[in-house]
């Protein structure tokens, strides 16, 4: 059996200090023939310097367009294991928090009905369950809903949400991650599910600007915590900083962007009429310094990867939004980008292209938002401005 | 059979909440603060009580049998409870503080590193490559374990400047997201697609595909009385997306596949805006297993910046402080036409200033 493998380049890779996924790979060879010959396939791979996966091929479970991705090798005779090698993407707990009895239980659904290969997790945030055969799709899906877990998205639909661990361990969140991004995933699972969108659309939800689920560079709606009023501060947990010989100049002061920071060995005073809440100075004393009480969110539109137009980091639309249960006005909201972004968007054009080719002044006016100078870093520099109103001519000196 | 069990669809992820540790659950929303008791050691403090957070590498793809050996662990340390990361890191949340220790020997023992925190190199985020995608131009996988391998010892210290985040992705695609990270390893492709005459026709919507070229590089053509499309090649640069919507023009070419680095990306807020990573270098071959000049590009920018960044300064900080060209000169990389845009915006990455250091 496994005395079969023959995979010297992939052995390579099972030395070294960080953890090989070729070891881990091959501990399940021996029950797993698709896992074997995934090694064999890659060796081959490594060998020539390619990849030998044929472009996927439209599967899934029934009712359902989206969360699984179809991969047949281009090589099925010569490893018929990974004839087919769909991926099954199981959509994650808010946080990605776990019990070892849920995952145990996924893992031996798993074992019966596929490759017993997963990533952990991939990086819209599902749990993705890594190869198995078309006829094993409904049957895992089934097994999964029986025990509580649905598929996540994939193709031109809403993708499944992800968060940060925001208020169950961090004490910057500024709302709650975890309910929100359990309460999207509810509310639209006709469009996590079912593709209808002219592309995908992904959230993602971080509970301050640190922003540790990458939401501005990744998601096509970002929803950043953020907050409005002062800067919390403890004096006395700033003197114990002082006494430990902490450098509040070098480090929190002169690295402010805002420079609204002034502080000596007695006392702090932040102006937080210009702070930008960059995180910087909490992050580097968070026993004296914490996020404001008016806490919110700000909304962001439009990140994407290069692929069609390049690469953008999301941009401001709501600088502020309360995030309160049952979130009407975020779903509201959410709904008129959709609706606009369907009615005029074009086939494969995200959200960020899509503003970027109508304007920004016109997807405000489709969405029926205002125009804010928080939305841009600048007004524009060019004059070429469409004026929509002016005088017709017969208006002229009329009442002059 | 079973067919007695009704079909359920649409029921979303199951509640978060009964996947809570139970001090999460005491302490949600009302926590104080935190504090790193080692590498890879968190200690988050509320009204209810201390949660200790012990957090290690995983190789991201991992089979049943990985995941049941942590499952096991959290049993024995963690009372059961575990949760993943944004970047692949598993973490165990412990109540009792005597267990951090036994924990991280029995990881040690296992091979998994302990580290990951602050101003650390944490685990990769990357993709699939050769282990599951038909798109890659190299694999993924194998190029994180080759470049972890050279910085375990950044994952398991804090003795950098400030966090590096690292990501892989194996075509411009870029399903990690690379486009913001402090560095960035990027499959490309260098030559054209190769088109499949024979099976386009049949396989593919010719306006869909001449549409999907951002370059209008493609355009229809008849061949013995058949529609099917040719690429201008002076025009292409090989983006892949005419093989995202029409599989007879692959772009897998294993001579001229590689990878390139991008530097100096950064997601969050914090001091300055976000950035996107910037091009160090156009073009490394594919060597597998190993990838040595990949590697020993990535260690090379990594240890420059360790010596010459301030405290706290990310990647791209330190190189908008000190400039470019001091970058290039520091890091020992040629700087080429490649490294001069001629996309959509390219003029705004032109100097307009006399700001040169000399
Ligand atoms: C237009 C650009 C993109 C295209 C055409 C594309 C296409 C694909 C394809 C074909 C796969 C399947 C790989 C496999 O065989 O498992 C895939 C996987 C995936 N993509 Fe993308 N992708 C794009 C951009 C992105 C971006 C920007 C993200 C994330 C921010 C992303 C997230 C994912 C995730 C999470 C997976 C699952 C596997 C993984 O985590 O590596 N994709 N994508
Ligand atoms: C209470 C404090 C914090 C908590 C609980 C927290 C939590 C996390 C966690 C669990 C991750 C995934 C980390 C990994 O696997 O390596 C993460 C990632 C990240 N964090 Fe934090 N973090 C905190 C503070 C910060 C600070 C101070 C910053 C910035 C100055 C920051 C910026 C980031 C970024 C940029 C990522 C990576 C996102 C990505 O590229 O995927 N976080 N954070
Ligand atoms: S994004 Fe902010 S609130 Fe969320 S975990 Fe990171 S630091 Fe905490
Ligand atoms: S959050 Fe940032 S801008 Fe605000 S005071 Fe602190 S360092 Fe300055
Ligand atoms: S980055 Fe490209 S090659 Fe890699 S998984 Fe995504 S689409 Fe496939
Ligand atoms: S690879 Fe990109 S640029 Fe080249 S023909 Fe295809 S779509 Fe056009």
């Amino acid at each position: 059996m496994a005395d079969d493998l023959k995979i010297p380049l992939l052995e390579e890779l099972e030395k070294g200090p960080w953890p090989s996924f070729v070891s881990d790979i091959k501990s399940v060879a021996d029950k797993s023939e698709m896992a074997r010959d995934l090694l064999r396939q890659l060796e081959k791979s490594y060998e020539d310097k390619r990849g030998y996966w044929k472009h996927g091929g439209l599967v899934g479970v029934l009712g359902y367009g989206g969360g699984v991705i179809g991969r047949y090798s281009a090589l099925p005779e010569e490893f018929p294991g990974v004839s087919h090698f769909h991926t099954m993407r199981v959509n994650q707990p808010s946080g990605w928090v776990y019990t070892s009895k849920a995952l145990n239980e996924i893992m031996d659904l798993w074992d019966e009905h596929g490759s017993g290969l997963t990533n952990m997790h991939g990086s819209t945030g599902d749990l993705v369950l890594l190869g198995t055969r078309t006829e094993e799709l409904e049957p895992m899906f089934q097994a999964l809903t029986q025990k509580g877990w649905d598929l996540g998205g994939s193709g031109s639909d809403m993708r499944t949400p992800s968060c940060c661990i925001g208020p169950a361990r961090c004490e910057w969140a500024c709302y709650d991650t975890l309910d929100l991004c359990y309460n999207l995933t509810q509310e639209y699972q006709d469009e996590l599910h079912r593709p209808m969108f002219n592309y995908k659309f992904k959230f993602k939800l971080a509970g301050c600007p640190n922003d540790c689920v990458a939401s501005q560079a990744r998601s096509d709606m970002a929803i950043v915590g953020v907050w409005k009023d002062e800067i919390q501060i403890d004096k006395d947990a700033y003197a114990e900083y002082i006494k430990d010989g902490f450098n509040v100049k070098e480090y929190v002061v002169d690295m402010c962007p805002t420079g609204c920071i002034t502080a000596d060995e007695n006392d702090i005073e932040i102006d937080d009429s210009n702070c930008v809440k960059c995180m910087h100075c909490i992050a580097r004393m968070p026993k004296a310094l914490a996020p404001g009480k008016e806490r919110g969110a700000a909304l962001c539109l439009g990140a994407k990867a290069p692929i069609v137009e390049g690469a953008l980091i999301a941009q401001v639309i709501v600088p502020f939004m309360k995030l309160e249960p049952p979130y009407e006005e975020l779903h509201d909201l959410i709904e008129r980008i959709w609706e606009f972004w369907d009615e005029h968007g074009k086939a494969r054009e995200r959200i960020g292209e899509f503003i970027e080719r109508v304007s920004l002044a016109t997807f405000l006016e489709g969405i029926g938002l205002e125009p804010l100078p928080q939305m841009v870093k600048q007004p524009r520099d060019n004059p070429y401005v469409f004026y929509e109103e002016y005088y017709a001519e017969e208006d002229e000196g009329e009442d002059a | 059979m079973a067919t007695e069990v009704e079909r359920k669809t649409d029921i979303g992820p199951p509640h978060y909440e009964q996947f809570l540790h139970p001090l999460m659950k005491a302490n949600y929303g009302n926590w104080k603060y935190h504090e790193t008791l080692k590498p890879g050691v968190l200690a988050h403090t509320g009204e209810a009580g201390t949660l200790y957070t012990v957090r290690c590498a995983s190789p991201r793809l991992a089979s049943t049998n990985f995941i049941r050996q942590m499952t096991a662990l959290a049993d024995k340390y963690s009372d059961g409870y575990l949760r993943f990361t944004s970047r692949n890191n598993i973490e165990f949340l412990l109540a009792d503080k005597e267990n951090i220790d036994p924990l991280i020997d029995e990881l040690n023992q296992m091979n998994i590193p302990v580290g990951g925190t602050n101003n650390a190199v944490s685990n990769v985020v990357h993709t699939q490559g050769w282990v599951h995608c038909h798109s890659s131009a190299t694999d993924a996988s194998g190029l994180v374990k080759a470049v972890m391998d050279e910085l375990t010892d950044y994952f398991t210290s804090e003795k950098l400047p400030a966090r590096v985040r690292v990501a892989v992705a194996c075509c411009l695609n870029m399903c990690g997201a690379v486009h913001a990270s402090d560095v960035a390893i990027l499959g490309v492709h260098r030559t054209p697609p190769r088109i499949d005459n024979e099976t386009l026709p049949n396989l593919c919507e010719i306006p869909t595909t001449v549409a999907s070229c951002p370059n209008n590089a493609i355009k229809p053509t008849s061949i013995e009385g058949k529609t099917t499309v040719t690429v201008d090649e002076d025009k292409c640069m090989y983006c892949g997306n005419c093989y995202t919507v029409c599989p007879a023009m692959p772009l897998a070419d294993p001579l001229n596949d590689g990878v390139s680095i991008w530097v100096g990306g950064k997601i969050s807020n914090a001091r300055s805006e976000p950035k996107f990573t910037k091009l160090a270098i156009p073009y490394l071959p594919n060597n597998p297993p190993r990838w040595p000049e990949a590697v020993s590009a990535v260690k090379n920018i990594i240890e420059v910046y360790a010596e010459n960044a301030k405290p706290f300064e990310r990647m791209g900080e330190w190189i908008e402080r000190i400039g470019w060209p001091k970058f290039f000169d520091l890091t020992g990389i040629e700087f080429s036409k490649y490294h001069l845009d001629d996309f959509r915006y390219a003029g705004t990455t032109y100097r307009r200033s006399l700001h040169n250091r000399y």
